[in-house]
């Protein structure tokens, strides 16, 4: 599904990337653990195609296309979805209306009607449901004077909405009391399937204690230097980094 | 409230006459350029006005003559030459088209994105329409049901003739002749406008937003609007129109009034969408008004407008709340892009003992264009705990255009309460890459963040211009980002 080669990018002629090699395929969950300032959110915001990183050299593919030349919501029609560590605000647009007009575009993108407001309706009801996400939530200003908490939970409650080939969660698990932290995985799990594929990207072991990857990587100085099972988490955990170095 | 639907007036006009032959009286003539005591005399001539209004006119004229023209708004524009314009101009017949295939496909486009209808489509770009939506037969029908009421609506000419003493007694007691050089020249010239008479305790039972849209075609160039309400009366008015309007006269110079009477309500609405120059600055209308209401006792008065058009805007639609309770509220959506200037806000004057204002503002900047707010607070010294919240909040995008605020506030009594918030913000890299991230291209984000943005100013407009204002937002930014 998502397979990134030598990728190589730097911001401001810095480089941050230092070639990337990784795969994801169909039904997995990869998880990126590293150390402040390894590069782990830049490796999120250049799938997701943020225009301020340029890609020097190597590629990133999903499902065999070469996403260099796509805008960021032509990426997000393709089916890429980046949950983010820091999700903005935009005041006076309502959860509800932001969340029906992302949805609409991507259906537009794809030649499809826009979705009648009745089955919309139904759609978001069921997927707050699932998330245990309050009707009044949904007609709150998007992110505005929510806790980070409730900014997760609209994050991941946008991606059971537009259910993506590949969702990234960049950094999740931050700013998340346990009991936000397990609500938040357990809407991941359920979303999971057997055509997508989650990429978790955490500094900490302890989200995926509940969203159970099947291969850890560690990232360190923008490249991949160790890759392993889900119990390198475990391992990172016990030693931290410095042994990797 | 009854709404006058569409299909009722299909069913009504089925079964109709046509009651007056619609062009008979239109003469294709024009007068000279310039303008002296002649010129004015010809006006009030040529529009049969009785010899109290042509003596109005002249000594408007009159004062208009010793004025010189407002230099302190916060816009640059090369002042017109006043010997240099037509002052009559009978309304010229535009071709008749035969079907919407041979109107301009971008205005057709335009309308599409507004969601403006198939009929209305063909009123607006002058494609000959069956009898339903046919304007002097529309109009008619809206006449006679606001007859039942016994409220008055017609084009100020015709009240000139048929209810003098109305005119006479209101008008310009609220924008003088003396208040300044537009209206002043507005008062002796001024071509048509609206007369709306709402009579006491009677609310009116539609928008008047309606007759007013299928009635508009040709807004003229110095328009005169007196509305009046009388004793716990209510209204609500729509002026303008969501269309794009070219219009040839480069200079507007309206003037309005508003007159609520004790316990009455109007609630007055605008949509400005004239001709805003194009992308590299050149033409545009230079929309030079001057609005204003008086509230009696326990009266309400409210403003709502969206200023999308024009080149240049000088615009403040003001509240006198000379009775004691009495309400006034302005709430304001002004967008400029390109090479536009608006220079627009209102005056609360407050006279009358616990007496309420609020003025929300909204301005969006982008491109070239320079917007500013200008607002005055006057709190008179037997306005006991009179009460103002003002709030302004401006919203840039990229680093070419400005925002200003210019608050003024008087207070002559110590028991005053206002309160006065303001914000600047822009729309961020990092909200755009959030909503691509979402697949919402740039365009529409933006549209989406602005709509937001406004939204306490377009929840106060009336339903179905609420939804073409949104659409009407987006489509005055296209093309403001790179």
């Amino acid at each position: 599904m998502l397979e990134v080669k030598n990728l190589h990018a730097s911001i401001n002629d810095k480089e941050i990337l230092k070639g990337i090699n990784l795969e994801i395929k169909p039904g997995e969950v990869h998880a990126i653990m590293g150390p402040n300032g390894s590069g782990k959110s830049t490796l999120s915001a250049v799938i997701a195609g943020k225009e301020e990183y340029e890609v020097t050299e190597g590629a990133v593919f999903l499902n065999n296309e070469d996403l260099e030349d796509l805008a960021p919501e032509e990426r997000a029609h393709k089916g890429v979805f980046l949950s983010f560590q820091y999700p903005v605000e935009i005041p006076g647009v309502t959860v509800t209306n932001f969340i029906k007009t992302a949805i609409n575009e991507t259906r537009k993108a794809k030649g499809l009607e826009e979705l009648p407001a009745k089955e919309m309706l139904k759609l978001i009801r069921e997927k707050a449901d699932l998330l245990e996400i309050d009707r009044k939530f949904l007609s709150r200003s998007l992110n505005e004077g929510f806790s980070g908490g409730e900014k997760k939970r609209n994050e991941i409650f946008q991606m059971a909405m537009l259910e993506p080939k590949l969702a990234i969660l960049d950094e999740t698990d931050s700013g998340l009391d346990i009991d936000a932290l397990k609500i938040v995985a357990n809407g991941v799990n359920k979303l999971k399937n057997k055509d997508n594929a989650v990429l978790v990207i955490t500094h900490y072991q302890r989200l995926l204690d509940y969203i159970v990857p099947d291969y850890v990587h560690v990232l360190y100085n923008g490249k991949i230097v160790k890759s392993g099972g889900k119990e390198l988490a475990l391992e990172l955990e016990e030693k931290g980094y410095d042994w990797l170095k | 409230m009854n709404k006058f639907t569409e299909d009722d007036l299909k069913k009504e006009l089925e079964t109709k006459e046509y009651e007056y032959g619609f062009y008979t009286d239109i003469e294709a003539d024009k007068f000279p350029v310039g303008l002296n005591e002649e010129v004015v005399i010809a006006i009030s001539k040529k529009k049969n006005e009785p010899e109290w209004m042509t003596e109005w006119r002249l000594n408007a004229f009159k004062v208009w003559k010793e004025m010189t023209e407002p230099d302190w708004a916060n816009v640059n524009y090369e002042k017109p030459n006043f010997q240099d314009i037509s002052y009559y101009s009978a309304p010229v017949q535009k071709p008749k088209l035969d079907s919407l295939d041979q109107v301009d496909p971008e205005l057709l486009k335009t309308f599409e994105k507004l969601g403006i209808s198939i009929d209305e489509q063909k009123r607006l770009s002058n494609v000959a329409v069956d009898i339903v939506v046919d304007s002097v037969s529309v109009a008619t029908t809206f006449k006679k049901t606001l007859n039942e009421k016994g409220i008055i609506f017609m084009p100020i000419s015709e009240a000139i003739q048929e209810h003098p003493e109305l005119v006479k007694k209101y008008l310009g007691t609220i924008v003088p002749t003396t208040d300044n050089f537009y209206a002043a020249l507005n008062s002796a010239v001024f071509s048509d406008g609206s007369f709306c008479y709402i009579p006491k305790g009677v609310t009116c039972p539609m928008e008047l937003s309606t007759y007013f849209r299928i009635n508009e075609g040709g807004t003229g160039q110095f328009e005169r609007t007196l509305v009046i309400a009388d004793k716990g009366s209510y209204v609500s008015y729509l002026e303008g129109c969501t269309a794009p309007a070219r219009d040839e006269n480069q200079l507007h110079a309206a003037v309005v009034e508003l007159i609520a009477l004790d316990d009455a309500e109007i609630k007055y609405s605008t949509v400005q969408n004239w001709f805003p120059g194009d992308a590299e600055g050149k033409g545009g209308v230079y929309n030079f008004v001057t609005k204003r209401g008086l509230c009696e006792k326990n009266a309400k008065i409210s403003w709502t407008q969206v200023e999308t058009g024009s080149a240049v805007t000088w615009k403040y639609p003001s509240c006198i709340l000379k009775g004691d309770n009495s309400v006034g509220e302005f709430y304001s959506i002004a967008v400029t892009n390109h090479f536009q200037q608006a220079d627009t806000g209102t005056k609360m004057i407050h006279l009358g003992k616990n007496t309420k204002s609020t003025i929300i503002s909204k301005g969006v900047s982008a491109g070239k264009s320079q917007n500013s707010y200008r607002g005055l607070v006057h709190i008179g010294a037997r306005a006991e705990n009179a009460r103002n919240f003002s709030q302004c909040d401006s919203l840039l995008m990229g680093n070419q255009c400005g925002a200003h605020t210019f608050p003024y506030i008087e207070a002559k009594n110590k028991t005053a309460q206002i309160e006065h918030e303001a914000t600047t913000s822009k729309i961020g890299e990092d909200q755009l890459f959030y909503c691509n991230q979402r697949g919402i291209d740039t365009e529409k984000a933006i549209a989406l963040i602005v709509n937001g943005f406004s939204k306490e100013v377009l929840n106060k407009l009336p339903m179905e211009f609420a939804v073409e204002a949104q659409k009407l937002l987006e489509i005055s930014l296209e093309g403001s980002v790179g």
